[in-house]
């Protein structure tokens, strides 16, 4: 199997999902010509065409609106918003549109949609380039919410985003883009777009998180388990709605939970996840459930230390693990 | 002149004193024997690579100490005056040795209460629960965690190994989760005024024991059983059993068929010849197989190396001669290692069923049972039959039922399939 990276894998999604289907397109702000600003439609404009691959104004709004109009007349449009902080002026499409139309149809409409957006920070990229903006989704139902945290889940879900009949959000991590690698099948695949995926065992505390924070995590699991400290790692996957039956069993198993997001702290989606655990899990609990997150300021700063400040990386997350774990 | 525990071979790391051959004062030469030492399941002496006198045995017989360490000092020929003169080195010795001693419960237990609370009294939900549930005084429960909170582990811990009684109160071993790889033997408290005899665990008992509680620990076992018709086996091996013996001076085994059966499957099926190794399960190439070799007290598994490519007879003499050395306790390590799985001749002693522990950290281990006549229906006959049960025990982490069941399968039809006819033993 050849490695693929992050950005790969999903760019690889793309090309089979159009192959497989002539009804998928990929719109959205210089993913024609250019391949898109980081290349996640890299090739796509020549291999398909302009009919398939739209260069579109610089305007979400009509970005997603136009995607759900085709999307309601049997297209499989995806949608990508450059960065996801320029996703807020489509929420009104996404949110009184998208979302509600199968319900307000009575199940006569659906609305195949995907919308692709990089989020997330530590790339120097400060206030409009560095946010984590998924927990606005992450109360509407009719929307699902994804976000991969490895090269492979990042192709299969995505597949699996495009197949599924409503509106999908599928959040990739800009700095796991490059960074994260590993070896990708080259065959068409889906990951279950439903279901969190435990990526390491373990019987002392289980660390709740997904996205870029994941592969920290295992990282910081890794050193502590030198300790003999042993963590369970849960990739969420699927951010909205949660996938409370794995939530559950694995903040039983060990007692001892700890959230992680780089979102900010009040508010984010961990606080849904420690909402579930403590109404489900009170008499296994061991532990009061920890969260660790950005702090609750405006945005990511572009100095490097204040950055340095607010994101997530491995350091942090293992402090916070081996104190909970000697609680 | 110190003499350390050797190293036995690599990836030793500490051995157990099986027994002391000598004691302070003997005069012994160059090569004599000085201890039996074990490590894993091999029992090794220490020969003596001096001549001279035992002065002073620092690591008592059950003990168990890591490579390197001093054992007993030797006084030296033509070295003796020199060493009593040192004084003050002879008593920096002495401290360091008395340091790596395990601490020994020889010294009375106490009836007095320990010091101060055995931790701070703050319980969380889990560790109510499962307090109430098995029914534990927290109040004797020790606390490891912050500020000496009893953590989830710590009752766990309690649920499993007990917690003190107002009579003995028992040494709480650390909650490290170090307890298969626990050195140090450490007699439990008597907890009965019944009389009885008690029987130290050292040595190769012991040894067992760590194996067998890290299989049962690390392991998620599942089982299942197949009953084969042996009947034209059994005539088969009726067959060859006296011109055999005449011609090759060892006996034909069931076992050695059974063997044979089971490396032909395991050929078919390589995963059940695996091995768990985290993140991955790894394959491996040579079909090595265990066999248990049991003489009184001990437990031996030396191992049939490329079983897949010996013919009957091949593995019915290693057969007789690992157990024939096995009995006379002649095993070396290299005769136990790279075992890839095991099959255990449970039937020996007379056993119709039986689960098997696995052989960490092999896949799987098969029973082979008794073979007993039975009335069975053939072609809706009753025949009377010579029957036999397979017992598999798989690590279910590794192998599913499905896999298990055709593996089985194929050793069953093989073995149903061995006739005079097509059965060569050369």
């Amino acid at each position: 199997m050849p490695k693929l990276s992050y950005l790969d894998a999903i760019n690889q999604a793309m090309d089979q999902a159009m192959e497989k289907d002539n009804n998928v397109f990929v719109i959205g702000e210089d993913v024609g010509l250019k391949g898109g600003v980081f290349g996640a439609t890299k090739n796509l404009y020549n291999k398909y065409g302009e009919g398939r691959v739209i260069d579109s104004p610089l305007a979400e709004s009509n970005i997603v609106g136009a995607s759900i109009g085709a999307a309601m007349m049997g297209k499989r449009p995806v949608s990508e918003i450059q960065f996801a902080e320029y996703i807020v002026p489509a929420t009104n499409q996404i949110i009184n549109e998208a979302a509600k139309i199968r319900y307000r149809s009575n199940n006569d409409w659906d609305c195949p949609l995907t919308i692709r957006s990089p989020f997330g920070g530590g790339i120097h990229g400060a206030l409009y380039h560095s946010q984590s903006i998924e927990s606005i989704f992450c109360s509407t139902p009719g929307l699902r919410v994804v976000i991969p945290s490895t090269p492979y889940d990042a192709k299969g879900l995505l597949l699996a985003a495009i197949e599924d009949n409503d509106p999908v959000l599928y959040f990739e991590h800009k700095k796991a883009y490059r960074l994260l690698k590993e070896e990708v099948p080259e065959e068409y695949y889906t990951v279950p777009i439903d279901k969190a995926d435990v990526k390491r065992e373990g019987s002392d505390i289980t660390v709740f998180t997904y996205g870029l924070c994941v592969n920290y995590a295992l990282q910081a699991a890794e050193i502590l388990a030198t300790e003999g400290i042993d963590a369970e790692i849960v990739d969420l996957r699927s951010l909205y709605p949660l996938d409370k039956e794995t939530i559950i069993n694995c903040a039983k198993k060990t007692g001892k939970v700890l959230v992680v997001t780089e979102d900010n702290l009040e508010g984010s989606v961990m606080s849904e996840v420690s909402a579930i655990i403590a109404e489900n899990c009170l008499f296994d609990l061991d532990a009061p459930i920890a969260r660790l997150a950005g702090p609750d300021v405006p945005a990511m700063p572009f100095s490097p230390p204040m950055e340095d400040f607010f994101m997530m990386n491995p350091v942090k997350i293992e402090e916070k693990m081996r104190t909970l774990a000697e609680f | 002149m110190d003499v350390k525990m050797p190293k036995l071979g690599e990836s030793v790391h500490e051995g157990t004193i099986e027994q002391w051959l000598v004691k302070p004062g003997d005069t012994i030469e160059e090569y004599d024997a000085l201890c039996e030492v074990i490590t894993d399941k091999v029992t090794a002496e220490v020969p003596s690579t001096f001549n001279g006198t035992i002065k002073e045995i620092v690591v008592e017989a059950g003990e168990t100490v890591e490579v390197g360490t001093v054992i007993c000092r030797m006084e030296v020929e033509g070295e003796a005056s020199e060493d009593s003169n040192d004084g003050t080195d002879e008593q920096t010795e002495t401290e360091v040795s008395q340091e790596e001693q395990p601490v020994k419960a020889e010294t009375p237990i106490s009836n007095e209460p320990q010091e101060g609370p055995m931790n701070n009294g703050q319980y969380s939900p889990v560790v109510f629960k499962l307090a109430s549930e098995n029914n534990i005084d927290l109040n004797k429960v020790k606390g490891t965690g912050n500020l000496g909170r009893v953590t989830k582990k710590d009752i766990l811990n309690a649920i499993e190994n007990g917690v003190s009684t107002e009579n003995t109160p028992s040494k709480q071993v650390d909650a490290t989760s170090e307890a298969i790889t626990e050195n140090t033997v450490q007699p439990e408290p008597e907890t009965t005024s019944l009389p009885g005899d008690s029987i130290p665990v050292n040595g190769v008992r012991r040894a067992i024991a760590n194996k067998m509680l890290q299989s049962v620990h690390e392991i998620p076992h599942a089982w299942m059983m197949v009953e084969v018709d042996a009947t034209y086996l059994v005539k088969t091996r009726q067959h060859h059993k006296s011109s055999f013996k005449q011609n090759e001076g060892y006996n034909l085994t069931f076992f050695a068929f059974f063997v044979k059966a089971v490396a032909e499957g395991l050929k078919k099926y390589p995963m059940l010849n695996s091995t768990w190794a985290g993140d991955e399960i790894k394959i491996h190439k040579d079909i090595n197989i265990s066999i248990a070799v049991a003489s009184e007290d001990k437990l031996y598994v030396p191992v049939i190396k490329n079983a897949d490519d010996k013919s009957i007879k091949g593995i019915a003499r290693e057969i007789n001669d690992l157990a024939t050395r096995g009995r006379q306790h002649k095993l070396t390590s290299q005769d136990m290692q790279g075992g890839t799985f095991t099959v255990n001749n449970t039937g020996s002693f007379g056993s119709v069923s039986s689960m098997g522990i696995i052989n960490h950290p092999q896949a799987a281990i098969l029973q082979v049972e008794s073979i007993v006549k039975r009335p069975v229906v053939v072609n809706d006959m009753i025949g009377i039959r010579d029957m036999v049960n397979l017992s598999l025990s798989i690590d279910h982490r590794i192998l599913d039922g499905l896999m298990a069941g055709e593996f089985l399968k194929y050793v069953k039809e093989r073995l149903q399939s061995m006739t005079i006819e097509n059965t060569s033993i050369y």
